[in-house]
């Protein structure tokens, strides 16, 4: 307890007052210290910063290339049109908004469920395409509206567009929206940056393999934002440059007349330059629209194809693998030539069949074909001619001689998804086999190897890649699509060179022999392609085959009566003019019966339009075609 | 006639005091300008009911406003309890009254409330200090301050507890009691931790590690030093800060006005601020210092620390080295509420330099 004095007091708090002032001078001086330290000592530091919230990178995607065919037809371009767009992230009730724009703006409940599957895939604040292809109505309508619907916006935007729609699909392909896995891809290309505002991504065919090529530079506008990401002006601008263009080796009017030969069989046709390797047209049928994918495909669309037992989506060119047949049967004379195995004079009687161990192999003629020499066991397609031959040669040379000829490897095409097929030896047998007892080679296995059924298993492009090397006398050529990409910003024009894989050992005596036997199937009097080249104004050399789905031991059986998915498949090799070959294809018609029949007219059609510009009779002339296909 | 008016109408009001705010309201209308011009009217009807009021408290003599300190408490520390029972909930807490006719902030008057009724208690026990007065004082401070906290709203919390505090500073509070004291809080930290609410604390881990969480709870203060550094020696010109004006800057014509200004003048921008608010409170001090009785003297005291409190927290906040609590930045930020309580300040020190020690003249 203690009595104050007024004047001490009044001392004590001045002394106070004093301390209270160097308090706050020390206070300011501390906050001063900071200030030095954000606007001296870290100024430059804070003013990028600064910069770096203030511009944007806005990309603007360029225009993806053009695929033209040979003759400077586009097969794939883009048109710009309008898309109505909403940003999940800036809406309230989505559901809400999407049923007030259903009021005067036609949305669908597939529009709807595309919308859904976009938004779990992309990230909130994208702007994402509820409907496409606005007419310009309904754009007005929005415009009109507008103010009422913050978060949704009309863009344009660029569409990929297959101007003949299903046409030559398989080799085209198509492109659809980004996914995980493209952008790994695009991450493997260190690409991020470029792909900057890009949306789509080929997914499958030249599309895809020319992705890069396709797709080009991203310009980018330098705009200044606010906090919120809106653009307030633009400062700088680097426009964007257009994906180069691809043109093809392939001829669409060749291409057209092949997929119209089909009609509605499945199967594959696949017709190569032998000079070069270029392919001329490669069809698989049935085929798609794969105009369908480009602004994503409906689920009832994507079922469809895939869920047909046709199987349209599968690329049966290239990666569907068919026992070859007959057609086996030219290069199983010129391996027997190659390795000395056979004269071609040499002949055997044939009685119709040939029993190896307790297993008897049919010939395809009851009571057999005579004598048969080399010449006559491919005219007229002599089965035990080649029983005895691959018996006599074993299956390591066949394989080997195969082998060199590419079949059973992947010819190296410009498409993904190329399959390697089956190349039958001992060592792919200990290799496809688990069991020791399924593992070993049995010499009966041999037999029918040597008339291309057994394990034989090709695809088509292999098929037609061997019938090309054939036609040039031995020379191989890796097989490709893409004849030139040109840069659209100063029109030069990368050319892909024709690449010789390698020159087959093979004698000039020798090839002729095999030649001037599948000429004589397409011309002489049993020949089984004489009724497909009859009155033909040019030589083509070619060979049938019928691939046996399953094997009827012993038992006759009748095509026609036999369920149209069990009939064997048609197919048929051939190249022409024999003399300087500037066409080689290889046919199937899958359950098309005998290839003589289903599998040889085709190539009659694409030969006389390629050699000769005839047009078979029923076909539409194909720029009418083209525009129809537009609508 | 005019000239008489004038005269009459300036006649209580402080030269110094006046000039240094009317040159800190200066630098609220040049900011505003930038930072919000569409608000630029209706801080002009802020400021102008502001001095009116200013004008007004200017003449009351302090023996009138010592009258009125316990009822203003008393009242003030009822409608706190009213609002923790009955308070209308904005943004997560309850602060507001709504009595009707008006919604009211009753821990506003707090901060004027607070300082005039501990100077009236050390007043009334001038002649015969003891150590228990000061624990009845703490007491008298405690009360409203905590019922502000639970609210939550810890800004107000702490400059209400400040203008008490300084009271109770300046009445002489023994040395070793305050480092005593300043020992247990210390001491106490961790558990005044675990009595912060989650939000508190959230902010307080922000000032450590901003970037941890840059588009969340730490965007407010990257931006606003962004802002601040980017001004540089003389800052981008006024209406020319991008943060700004992009408005990277949250809340920036309230509690982070002040990046707006130190984005857009500079350090040299600051330092003016600096100097201003130094005058003003130096000329509260002296006014403190020569004040006629211990109420005024304490009241004057407190309340220019008061200024200093308010403008250190916001700058130290907006600059990054304190944690975000609402406070703004006095006599700049916009805002009807603290612009009049921190006027009626300046009202307040105007009326008790009128009625200074006239011996010391």
């Amino acid at each position: 307890m203690e009595f104050r004095n007024p004047q001490e007091g009044l001392e004590q708090f001045r002394r106070r007052i004093a301390v209270a002032g160097v308090f706050v001078l020390i206070g300011f001086a501390l906050l001063f210290a900071r200030f030095v330290w954000l606007q001296v000592v870290q100024y430059d530091y804070y003013r990028t910063r600064a910069e770096a919230n203030r511009i944007s990178l806005v990309p603007t995607p360029p225009n993806r290339g053009l695929i033209l065919d040979r003759n400077g037809e586009v097969l794939a371009r883009n048109y710009s049109a309008y898309t109505l767009e909403i940003t999940p992230s800036q809406v309230r009730d989505l559901d809400a908004t999407i049923d007030a724009l259903a009021e005067f703006i036609a949305i669908e409940a597939k529009d709807r469920k595309r919308f859904r599957k976009l938004m779990e895939e992309s990230r909130r604040f994208e702007s994402l395409p509820i409907r496409t292809r606005l007419s310009d109505a309904e754009v007005a309508k929005f415009i009109a509206r507008r103010f009422r619907f913050p978060g949704v916006d009309i863009k344009a935007r660029l569409f990929r567009q297959y101007p003949r729609g299903a046409f030559a699909s398989h080799v085209l392909g198509y492109i659809g929206r980004i996914t995980e896995r493209d952008q790994g891809r695009i991450e493997a290309a260190e690409a991020e940056a470029n792909y900057r505002g890009t949306e789509q991504f080929g997914k499958i065919g030249l599309e895809q393999r020319y992705e890069f090529d396709l797709h080009g530079t991203t310009g980018f506008d330098q705009v200044e934002v606010d906090a919120s990401g809106q653009a307030v002006r633009t400062l700088a601008r680097t426009t964007p440059v257009p994906g180069n263009n691809l043109t093809l080796t392939l001829d669409a009017k060749l291409q057209q007349i092949a997929e119209q030969a089909f009609g509605d069989r499945k199967g594959a046709l696949v017709a190569i330059e032998p000079a070069t390797g270029g392919i001329l047209a490669l069809v698989s049928m049935p085929n798609y629209d794969p105009n369908l994918f480009v602004d994503g495909i409906s689920t009832a669309d994507w079922e469809a194809l895939n869920k047909s037992p046709d199987r349209p989506m599968l690329n049966r060119a290239l990666a569907g693998t068919y026992p070859p047949g007959s057609t086996f049967k030219p290069f199983m004379s010129l391996a027997a030539l190659t390795l000395g195995k056979r004269r071609p004079e040499q002949a055997i009687a044939d009685p119709g069949s040939f029993t190896f161990g307790n297993h008897t192999f049919r010939d395809d003629k009851k009571g057999g074909h005579g004598m048969v020499d080399m010449h006559k066991s491919i005219v007229e397609s002599c089965d035990t001619y080649y029983y005895l031959l691959a018996n006599d040669m074993g299956i390591e040379s066949i394989a080997a001689f195969m082998g060199q000829l590419g079949l059973g490897s992947r010819t190296g095409i410009d498409l993904e998804g190329e399959a390697e097929g089956v190349l039958p030896s001992p060592a792919w047998k200990k290799k496809r086999f688990r069991q020791p007892e399924q593992q070993k080679w049995y010499a009966g296995e041999t037999i029918s190897i040597g008339i291309g059924q057994g394990y034989n298993s090709y695809t088509p492009l292999q098929l037609a890649q061997a019938t090309a090397t054939l036609a040039n006398n031995g020379v191989m050529f890796r097989p490709h699509l893409v004849n030139h990409i040109t840069d659209t910003r100063n029109g030069e024009k990368t050319y892909i060179e024709p690449q010789p894989l390698k020159t087959l050992p093979w004698k000039q005596a020798h090839i002729d022999v095999i030649k001037r036997a599948m000429v004589g199937v397409n011309i002489e009097e049993r020949g089984t392609g004489r009724r497909a080249f009859k009155d033909a104004e040019y030589i083509a050399a070619g060979k049938t085959g019928t691939a046996q789905m399953f094997s009827y031991k012993g038992a006759e059986h009748k095509t026609e009566t036999m369920q149209a998915h069990l009939r064997d498949h048609a197919l048929y090799i051939a190249f022409a003019p024999v003399e300087t070959p500037k066409i080689a294809v290889a046919i199937i018609v899958e359950n098309g019966g005998f290839g003589a029949q289903a599998a040889a007219p085709i190539a009659r059609q694409v030969f006389d339009y390629y050699l000769l510009g005839k047009v078979p009779p029923g076909a539409a002339p194909t720029d009418e075609a083209a525009a129809e296909s537009e609508e | 006639m005019i000239r008489r008016l004038w005269q009459k109408l300036v006649a209580p009001i402080d030269g110094p005091l006046m000039g240094f705010t009317g040159l800190l309201l200066g630098v609220t209308l040049i900011a505003m300008a930038s930072a919000s011009p569409e608000r630029m009217t209706a801080q002009l009807v802020n400021l102008g009911v502001a001095l009116v009021v200013m004008r007004v408290v200017a003449e009351v003599p302090p023996q009138r406003l010592m009258h009125l300190a316990l009822p203003i408490y008393v009242v003030g520390v009822l409608l706190l309890i009213g609002v923790a029972l009955f308070g209308d909930i904005s943004k997560g807490a309850r602060r507001w009254l709504n009595l009707g006719f008006m919604r009211i902030q009753p821990s506003e008057l707090m901060k004027i409330a607070m300082p005039l009724m501990l100077a009236w208690y050390f007043q009334k026990h001038e002649a015969l200090l003891r150590l228990r007065d000061y624990a009845v004082a703490a007491l008298i401070l405690v009360i409203p301050v905590g019922l502000i906290m639970k609210q939550p709203d810890l800004g107000t919390a702490i400059l209400v507890f400040a203008a008490g505090f300084f009271v109770i500073f300046f009445a002489g509070l023994p040395w070793k009691v305050m480092i005593g004291m300043a020992a247990s809080a210390a001491a106490a930290a961790p558990l005044a931790w675990n009595l912060l609410h989650d939000y508190q604390r959230q902010r307080i881990l922000t000032l450590i590690d901003p970037e941890k969480d840059p588009l969340g709870r730490g965007f407010h203060i990257i931006q606003s030093t962004i802002a601040i550094g980017s001004g540089g020696l003389l800052g981008k010109g006024w209406g020319q800060g991008s943060q700004a004006q992009l408005e990277f800057i949250p809340e920036r014509h309230t509690d982070f006005i002040f990046a707006v200004y130190s984005e857009e003048f500079g350090l040299l921008g600051n330092l003016v601020l600096l100097v201003l608010y130094s005058l003003l409170i130096g000329r509260g001090l002296m006014i403190a210092a020569n004040a006629a009785t211990l109420f005024s003297r304490l009241l004057a005291g407190a309340i220019t620390l008061i200024f200093f409190t308010y403008a250190f927290v916001n700058m130290g906040m907006v600059s990054g080295i304190l944690p975000v609590v609402g406070v703004p930045l006095p006599l700049v930020s916009y805002g009807g509420t603290a612009l009049v309580t921190l006027l009626l300040g300046i009202g307040i020190l105007m009326s008790i330099n009128k009625n200074r020690m006239l011996v010391q003249k």
